[in-house]
């Protein structure tokens, strides 16, 4: 069966690496997955981001954050295979001189980074609230999801630019380059909580008068423990397809923010970071400044994307 | 017996699923005649509905009528193209469906779809066709109807609804009407009504009908013929009294044995071991052969074809004409006593 | 009916206060108005009689009271970066954002429908399939991107269209001013436009789509066919109808959407409007702007949500029982 059952999510849990892996090639889940090449694709383009973020310092031919590699002579060279091109320079360089194919190695490490830290704290945040508002119920049920209900009136964006010109104004000491990542992560963070925690409410709502928790109860275990070793790991299961398809939101609103100048800061910069200083050359025709960053983080928002639907589909039993 | 107004001959419907094709119809022929009603009786998944889909031109993808003919007044009508089979659907052929709950679109005034059906057909006036509207509202018993046609199908009730559902169903007129199960979702207490209204309705009219259910009891009140499906097929057809006293097929004497009648009151209830095949695991020859207590060899290997009766039978049973059954106890050849 | 208006009404009220809740604790605690109207070298007595002036030194419920009566009265202060009235700079600036969000989402709404539609009734088409791919790719590229992307396309290489500014404005009364008498206004205002309604033209495409397959599938429907009904009747008077309901009510919130999304376009197309400002003063910690700004987009999605849900209530006859009751 697609959905795991309680006991399966225990196995998953609980259970050794190699029998989760030999379940995995087992499942139909992993059927579905070869049978789809986008999926296939889409999987092995997020692959090799993560890997090209992971190891950039030692994949990227240069550091373009190094002063001491890089040359204002060298700003502005267009792609090896244009005229004037430079063969040191595969995809060009920027106005101040950095190589273009590092500078993305680096920016999709940051924007990976930040967009993921970003999504975990917001399913830390929501599972956590989610699961004590539908464990406990009564008055705190009541209080989290009236500011559920309240934030989910605003665009996430919007929130995020909020939380972000707040903390400044508290960081306010603080340079940018050491407050930039906390401030986005805790921005995404916050701004993304609700779905996680409408999701672990309802099935905790479900969970918590079903036998196990009442047995687990007459034994005396205290709340605490009855909710993080045996409720939580029931209701676990549909977050992994809520974490997936916000990565992809995680990464355009850590691309946005820094577009629009409060996100990281252009000696730190991520992909949108990137693409806001190419966008400035735009009318120069220095075309490859703004389209190479641009269009790695189209195709990889797109393959994470692939990745979440795809995964929402083949977890659901309903849609086979 | 007139011509029929209805013919199917050997239909076959198929659906291309990703397992592969499902026959849901395998060679199924009947006729039905001016005025005459055939029951139709099977269980869920005998291919009751997916008949009077493919009779009225609804079969759609991934379904298809894959062979035979559907006639009407012995014109083809299961190849025409689709605006032309639209013509025909309403005008000439009908259908009641199941729930009256949902086969009216609820954002619209009743009034609205009976006049917006009416108009499609005919050439009357938007003043004339409401007047016909309310005509046939009275028709099949909706009381006030000049003050209900503006009423919302919300506003009504389930047997309510189901009157107006039969309303716009005869509202053209039709030769033919399928009554695909229409009291399954009513009250037991207004289902007789509904079946005596549709029985007078189209008595009045001559409007010959298939009136598809799993209740023996309807059919034995209201129809004068009737068909046991089983898998697609064609068990046993024949004259309603006859079937229901005579069955042949063990498995319409297993269909008959579990209606309750006050005669046999003491006597148990027959039941039928085991239940109908998937569509994707049809056995061989006969596809009762695994349910039934009188199976043979040649069950295995042949599929039956609901022929009449071998002489012996026929005489013992005092058959009437025109009593088909598809079981191989009673070709001449075996004579098998059942 | 009247008691589910009223329920919805005071719901709706009790979202504003915590909003402005929100935007009280901002303007009060995170940028003290005092530190930013007083220079580094002001007296401490300075400070302390200002503080007093300002009713800072009142009790927090009062002062929480004397905003929601400043904010009832359009009254949020005083921009730190312009030293402008905030009701003023966002006054000025409302009608660029408003034309901008009303034209997207009209553009949105008719182009997501009828692609939607299209979609649904020819799924197997390959105009249908490229829709599908489409809108795929139009939730995945960023707002801003896309933006870039027209730029570089209609304004750099085939120099049609205009890249920023509103054009030439007209005034209207006391206070509009509008692009769209002018064919510079009008020529400003199609990239922006595009660029803010795609993503919620492919959201609406996509629920037209899901929701007229789910139509589609419905008992009606089929009894509609067996009656012989047209196609056109079937699909468009029945079918759209049944539709669009449930679309209505996203295509209305979503407008609130798309002001608040206006402030990427505007970023990128240099609008000069609401959202333009609002960042001017994230950027610099303007926090009355801020704090005017959120209660003017709350205000904005708790009435549009408020207006969806009472015409909800007049579409569907259904809705009309379950509210008198």
């Amino acid at each position: 069966m697609p959905t795991p059952t309680p006991e399966e999510v225990k196995g998953l849990v609980a259970g050794g690496q190699s029998g989760l892996v030999a379940r995995l090639l087992d499942s139909d889940v992993y059927a579905s997955f070869r049978s789809s090449w986008m999926t296939m694709i889409a999987a092995a383009i997020v692959a090799l981001c993560f890997i090209g973020a992971a190891f950039a310092p030692w994949i990227a031919p240069t550091d373009p954050f190094d002063p001491a590699t890089v040359f204002l002579s060298d700003a502005s060279i267009p792609p090896m295979w244009q005229q004037g091109g430079d063969p040191r320079f595969i995809i060009g360089t920027d106005d101040q001189g950095r190589d273009m194919y590092s500078a993305i190695l680096y920016g999709l490490r940051v924007s990976l980074m930040v967009g993921g830290l970003g999504v975990l704290l917001a399913a830390s945040i929501g599972i956590t609230l989610g699961l004590l508002a539908g464990y406990l119920g009564g008055r705190v049920d009541a209080i989290i999801m009236r500011i559920a209900d309240v934030q989910l009136t605003f665009p996430a964006i919007l929130i995020a630019l909020l939380i972000d010109g707040v903390a400044q104004a508290l960081f306010r000491g603080m340079s940018r380059e050491t407050s930039a990542i906390p401030v986005l992560v805790i921005s995404i963070g916050l701004s993304f909580w609700v779905q996680y925690a409408r999701t672990i409410r309802g099935s905790t709502m479900v969970e918590k008068n079903k036998d196990y928790v009442a047995a687990a109860r007459l034994v005396g275990l205290p709340t605490p423990i009855i909710m993080i070793r045996h409720v939580l790991p029931n209701v676990i299961g549909p977050v992994l397809v809520i974490l997936t398809i916000n990565l992809g939101l995680a990464i355009i609103t850590e691309a946005t923010l820094s577009f629009l100048g409060v996100g990281l800061p252009p000696t730190q910069p991520s992909l949108g970071t990137l693409i806001s200083i190419g966008n400035r050359y735009l009318f120069s025709g220095d075309w490859w400044i703004v389209t190479f960053p641009g269009a790695t983080l189209a195709i990889l928002v797109l393959a994470v994307n692939l990745l979440g639907d795809w995964l929402r589909d083949a977890l659901n039993p309903k849609l086979r | 017996m007139s011509e029929p107004v209805i013919s199917v001959r050997n239909l076959r419907v198929e659906f291309a699923t990703r397992r592969g094709i499902l026959r849901a119809i395998d060679g199924v022929s009947f006729d039905i005649a001016r005025g005459e009603v055939l029951g139709v009786v099977g269980e869920s998944g005998a291919g009751k509905s997916v008949t009077g889909a493919a009779i009225i031109g609804l079969i759609e993808p991934p379904g298809r009528i894959a062979g035979g003919e559907i006639l009407l007044h012995g014109q083809r009508i299961d190849n025409l193209p689709p605006d032309a089979m639209r013509r025909i659907r309403g005008r000439k052929i009908a259908m009641i469906f199941q729930d009256p709950l949902t086969s009216l679109n609820p954002l619209y005034r009743v009034g609205e779809q009976l006049i917006e059906t009416i108009r499609t057909h005919t050439d009357l006036s938007a003043r004339a066709a409401r007047d016909r509207a309310i005509g046939l509202l009275s028709e099949v018993g909706i009381p006030a109807p000049e003050k209900r046609i503006d009423g919302y199908p919300h506003e009504f009730s389930g047997g309510m609804r189901q009157r107006v559902v039969i309303a716009l169903a005869l509202s053209a007129e039709p030769d033919f009407i399928v009554a695909d199960e229409p009291t399954t979702a009513l009250d037991v207490s207004v289902q007789a009504q509904i079946i005596a209204l549709i029985k007078r309705l189209c008595a009045e009219r001559g409007t010959a009908v298939m009136l598809v259910t799993h209740d023996m009891g309807v059919i034995a009140e209201t129809a004068d013929r009737v068909a046991v499906m089983y898998a697609g097929r064609v068990a046993e057809i024949g004259p309603v009294r006859d079937v229901v006293k005579h069955p042949l097929h063990p498995y319409a004497k297993g269909l008959m044995g579990a209606i309750p009648t006050l005669e046999a009151e003491s006597e148990r209830l027959l039941q039928i071991p085991g239940s109908m095949p998937r569509l994707t695991r049809i056995p061989p020859g006969c596809a009762f052969n695994p349910r039934c207590s009188h199976v043979f060899d040649r069950c295995h290997v042949d599929k039956p074809e609901p022929i009449e009766p071998d002489a012996a039978t026929a005489a013992r049973e005092n058959l009437m004409p025109g009593h088909l059954v598809a079981c191989h106890l009673y070709t001449a050849k075996t004579g098998g006593t059942p | 009916m009247l008691a589910f208006v009223i329920r919805r009404i005071l719901q709706s009220i009790a979202v504003m206060v915590s909003v402005a809740l929100i935007a009280f604790v901002m303007f009060r605690f995170v940028g003290d108005p005092v530190n930013q109207m007083v220079g580094v070298d002001t007296p401490q007595a300075e400070v302390e009689r200002l503080r007093a002036s300002l009713g800072l030194n009142d009790p927090t419920l009062v002062q929480f009271g004397r905003f929601l009566w400043n904010a009832l009265h359009f009254n949020f202060g005083v921009s730190y970066q312009f030293r402008l009235p905030v009701t003023q700079l966002l006054a000025e600036r409302a009608p660029a954002t408003l034309e901008l969000a009303l034209t997207a989402a009209l553009f949105a709404l008719f182009v997501g429908v009828v692609m939607g539609v299209y979609c649904a009734l020819r799924r197997d088409s390959w105009l249908a399939r490229l829709f599908q791919a489409v809108s795929l790719i139009g939730v995945s590229l960023p707002t801003f991107l896309i933006g870039i992307l027209l730029i570089y396309l209609f304004a750099v290489i085939l120099g049609w269209l205009p890249s920023n500014g509103r054009g030439q404005v007209v005034k209207i009364g006391n206070w509009w001013t509008t692009g769209l008498l002018t064919t510079s206004g009008l020529k400003a205002l199609v990239l922006p436009a595009i660029t803010l309604g795609l993503f919620q033209m492919t959201l609406i495409m996509r629920l037209v789509r899901a929701e007229m397959m789910e139509v589609m599938r419905t008992d009606y429907i089929k009894f509609a066919k067996a009656r012989g009904l047209t196609t056109r009747a079937i699909h468009f008077g029945h079918a759209l109808k049944n539709t669009l309901i449930p679309v209505i009510t996203i295509a209305g919130l979503q407008l609130g959407s798309i002001i608040a999304f206006a402030i990427i376009t505007e970023t990128v197309f240099n609008w000069p409007g609401m959202g333009l400002l609002f960042l001017k003063a994230v950027q610099n910690v303007d926090i009355p702007i801020m704090a005017a700004y959120l209660m003017l987009i709350g205000f904005l999605f708790v009435t549009i949500n408020l207006l969806v849900d009472l015409a909800y209530g007049f579409v569907d006859p259904r809705l009309r029982v379950a509210m008198r009751t």
